[in-house]
């Protein structure tokens, strides 16, 4: 079998805008759940709402897609009542992290055996571009018109402080080093939570000095700090560039767990 | 043989739920309601089910239905601040068809109100509450003993209704104790068995019900919160699509009103009439049995919703319905959308049940 | 026959238990019928606590106590709160060691915290000094069933001390 075949072929064409990270993400996440070689009947899909929550609905597996902000909690009913099945979890930054905050650092404390895949293009596409927790300060939105003046939230170090076993961060660039995240949180019991940036042409974009797709991605590649060479800086001392983020696996610990299958 | 037991309201309610086979409650704590979440997580683990204490009631509620689709009998608790945020997640139970219980141990609101006082005052909220156009089932239990009762039978009318259905209770109720006697076993309907292949979300039959998917199973079945076909995909701009699934999830529930319909009538040729569900059907029991009047007659409700208006028709020399309510006449207006005879609202706010002289004196002060 | 009893005191002197026994000894044991309520405060310690209980042979319709019969008043600001306005033909025990006030009705003074106290070293157990003296007394359940029920009721370990309890409650509540 190939991820192809977990597609929904009577779903298509997709919503998705030409030029939008996420398939990207769907494919590496597809991509690592084949190599787990799980059975369709014992995977489910679940997301909230937003462009990145509509992924489950074109997998062909039983899908949950519910209300925003709450996948994470509709996940644990699913995982805590059946752990035999395979739970994970698509969603967004204005999902996770804004409406859906309480939810994600709760099942990152029960380090619930869930895998969250978080597609964080810094803004809310679907509602037509408004600001998010994870929009960069100075960033343009239609609700930051004069740019983003709050500090947006780090998804990662949330989850880390909050409790999560497995945690690293990719964009969609970095499309291999996500491919074998996926598959490690897919593997590591207990809550694994990955970070994709991806990139967002017509909400984050266009209005953001983004003019073509390739541009924005250029950006993640030449912003992102892998995880090892941050920790050289440090250790020698010099500063880290305030302009770049880190990527790489940022945790993988063995704290307990539940809704693991037995 | 049956057994005897000397238990509390909310300790009843959690005794049901798991003589219906309850295997899944997800909760969080709340004044009145929060020694039904105790007793759970007591009796749950130990009959290999699943407690768990979730962040918030938004969370509780999503877990229940996470935890239906995977065929468990999933049930919370709670009272009318939690009511409030539950609220979401029923439209979404209600839009997916998604078989739970949710318990309410009304409380004096609005807001956060008298948290350990009585009230009623959540039985509009839990008709209409969540947006849309809805539809839902709603029990009233008077007794401790009808506590346990309805309860179990909330999991069979969702099972069969693939609907969430509210035990509206209150604090009365809830937190008093008396004696039960508990059956053998309860009666228990299983959902209707889904046929491999089919669209998940066709009703064929004319109870407009489809058979259930279960997770797990290998049906690969789409569940959305979005309007959507009988594949489960979302359709959410089709309007004819739209008016068609929304008419379905309501006419499956109202159409089954008379088969639904839990009530007793007691003199029917009366022509003074109360109406009573919950814990002010005690104080009517209790003014009726002082009276021995027979041209006092009682209309007991239980089942609340789908209103079962054909009741009201049973009193034919009615000349007033008196509706004792721990709010400000929230049934009494429904009553009014159904009959021409006067409706004479008894609200009661402030946390404490009518008193029999209270009704007596509304039964003998002039319309 | 329709009995009603209130029971007050302050918080944690176990109040509530007194009540839910004496309920459970007419349902479990007597087989009577019984409704047990209380009066929910915000605090778990202190204050007055109020519980009641109506007994009756037959079903209970109004679950409410509207004028009790009897009382049973383990705290001063319990017998001012909830004690004060007992009708004449009522009977009421109090805890002599913490009520110093009397009713006008017919009372019954009963040392439940002192004698706890000294007699078995344990002031936890005077409200179960207070029902044996309340079953003596009255015979609102019977014996029997109370001891049943106070077993049923409490903790593992302390069966015995509540036992003695209750027969110094028996013998305190004895009317000539």
């Amino acid at each position: 079998m190939s991820f192809e075949d977990w597609y929904r072929a009577d779903r298509l064409p997709h919503i998705f805008c030409a030029g939008c990270g996420n398939g990207t993400i769907i494919n590496c996440t597809l991509a690592a759940v084949e190599q787990m070689n799980w059975k369709r009947e014992e995977t489910v899909f679940v997301s909230g709402i937003g462009c990145s929550s509509r992924a489950p609905g074109y997998i062909l597996t039983d899908s949950l897609h519910t209300t925003h902000g709450r996948a994470i909690a509709f996940a644990t009913g699913v995982k805590m009542a059946n752990p035999d099945l395979h739970v994970v979890v698509f969603t967004g930054d204005g999902d996770l992290a804004a409406i859906g905050g309480n939810h994600f650092i709760h099942g990152c404390r029960r380090n619930i055996d869930l895998t969250v895949v978080c597609m964080n293009n810094q803004i809310y596409g679907m509602t037509g571009g408004q600001g998010s927790p994870t929009t960069p300060k100075g960033a343009l939105s239609t609700t930051t018109p004069y740019g983003c003046a709050e500090t947006p939230f780090d998804l990662c170090d949330l989850a880390i402080a909050a409790g999560a076993n497995y945690v690293s961060r990719w964009t969609s660039y970095h499309v291999k080093e996500l491919e074998k995240a996926v598959k490690v949180g897919l593997e590591t019991p207990g809550f694994s939570f990955i970070e994709a940036l991806v990139q967002c042409p017509t909400a984050f974009g266009r209005r953001n000095k983004f003019r073509q797709v390739a541009d924005h991605i250029e950006f993640l590649k030449t912003h992102s700090l892998l995880r090892a060479k941050r920790d050289r800086l440090l250790e020698k001392g010099e500063p880290v560039p305030e302009d770049m983020f880190v990527v790489g696996e940022l945790m993988r610990r063995n704290r307990p767990a539940i809704g693991v299958k037995p | 043989m049956t057994r005897t037991e000397f238990w509390q309201g909310n300790t009843a309610c959690a005794e049901g739920a798991l003589a219906a086979g309850c295997n899944f409650f997800g909760g969080y704590p709340i004044t009145p309601s929060t020694e039904v979440a105790e007793h759970m997580a007591a009796k749950l683990p130990k009959k290999g089910g699943v407690f768990i204490q979730m962040e918030d009631e938004i969370a509780s509620m999503a877990s229940i239905i996470g935890a239906s689709w995977t065929g468990a009998r999933a049930m919370t608790a709670t009272s009318g601040p939690g009511f409030s945020l539950m609220m979401e997640n029923i439209g979404f139970a209600i839009m997916t068809e998604t078989p739970c219980v949710v318990v309410n141990i009304q409380r004096g609101g609005p807001s956060t109100g008298q948290p350990t006082m009585s009230a009623q005052g959540d039985m509009m909220q839990a008709r209409f509450g969540s947006h849309g156009d809805i539809a839902i089932i709603a029990l009233s239990p008077a007794t401790v003993q009808e506590m346990y009762e309805l309860t179990a039978k909330a999991f069979n009318l969702a099972d069969k209704y693939r609907v969430p259905v509210f035990v509206m209770s209150d604090e009365t109720i809830g937190h008093m104790r008396e004696k039960v006697i508990i059956p053998d076993k309860v009666e228990r309907v299983e959902r209707k068995p889904f046929v491999a292949g089919s669209p998940p979300f066709r009703a064929t039959d004319p109870d407009l019900i489809p058979g259930f998917p279960l997770f797990g199973t290998g049906q690969h079945v789409h569940v959305t919160g979005l309007t959507h076909d009988e594949r489960g995909y979302p359709c959410a701009t089709n309007p004819g699509l739209h008016m068609a699934l929304v008419k379905r999830l309501v006419d499956k529930i109202e159409n089954a009103r008379d088969e639904m319909a839990d009530y007793e009538v007691i003199n029917p040729d009366a022509e003074q009439v109360f109406v009573a569900y919950g814990a002010p059907v005690r104080t009517v029991l209790q003014v009726m049995h002082d009276r021995k009047d027979p041209n006092i007659g009682f209309l007991r409700i239980r089942t609340v919703w789908p209103f079962p208006e054909k009741a009201l028709a049973k009193f034919k020399n009615a000349k007033r319905f008196l509706l004792p309510e721990m709010n400000l006449g929230q049934i009494a207006r429904e009553i009014e959308r159904h009959t021409c005879v006067p409706v004479k609202c008894i609200p009661k706010l402030g946390g404490e049940l009518h008193t029999p002289s209270e009704l007596v004196a509304a039964l003998e002060a002039q319309p | 026959m329709r009995k009603e009893v209130r029971f007050s005191g302050f918080g944690g002197q176990g109040i509530i238990l007194s009540a839910v026994i004496l309920g459970r000894a007419a349902v479990m044991y007597d087989n009577k019928f019984a409704v047990q309520t209380q009066v929910y405060g915000p605090e778990a310690r202190g204050g007055a606590s109020m519980s009641q209980v109506v007994i009756d042979d037959d079903q209970i319709l109004y679950p409410k106590v509207s004028v009790p019969d009897i009382y049973v008043i383990m705290s001063q600001e319990g017998f001012e709160k909830y004690g004060a306005t007992a009708q004449e033909s009522a009977v009421m025990l109090v805890d002599t060691t913490l009520v110093h006030s009397r009713p006008k009705c017919r009372c019954i003074e009963i040392p439940a915290t002192r004698e706890a106290k000294q007699t078995l070293k344990r002031d936890i157990v005077a409200n179960i000094v207070m029902l044996g003296a309340l079953v003596a007394a009255t015979h609102v359940v019977s014996e029997e069933s109370l001891k049943k029920a106070i077993l049923d009721s409490v903790p593992k370990g302390t069966e015995d001390l509540n036992i003695k309890a209750m027969q110094l409650g028996l013998e305190l509540g004895k009317q000539p």
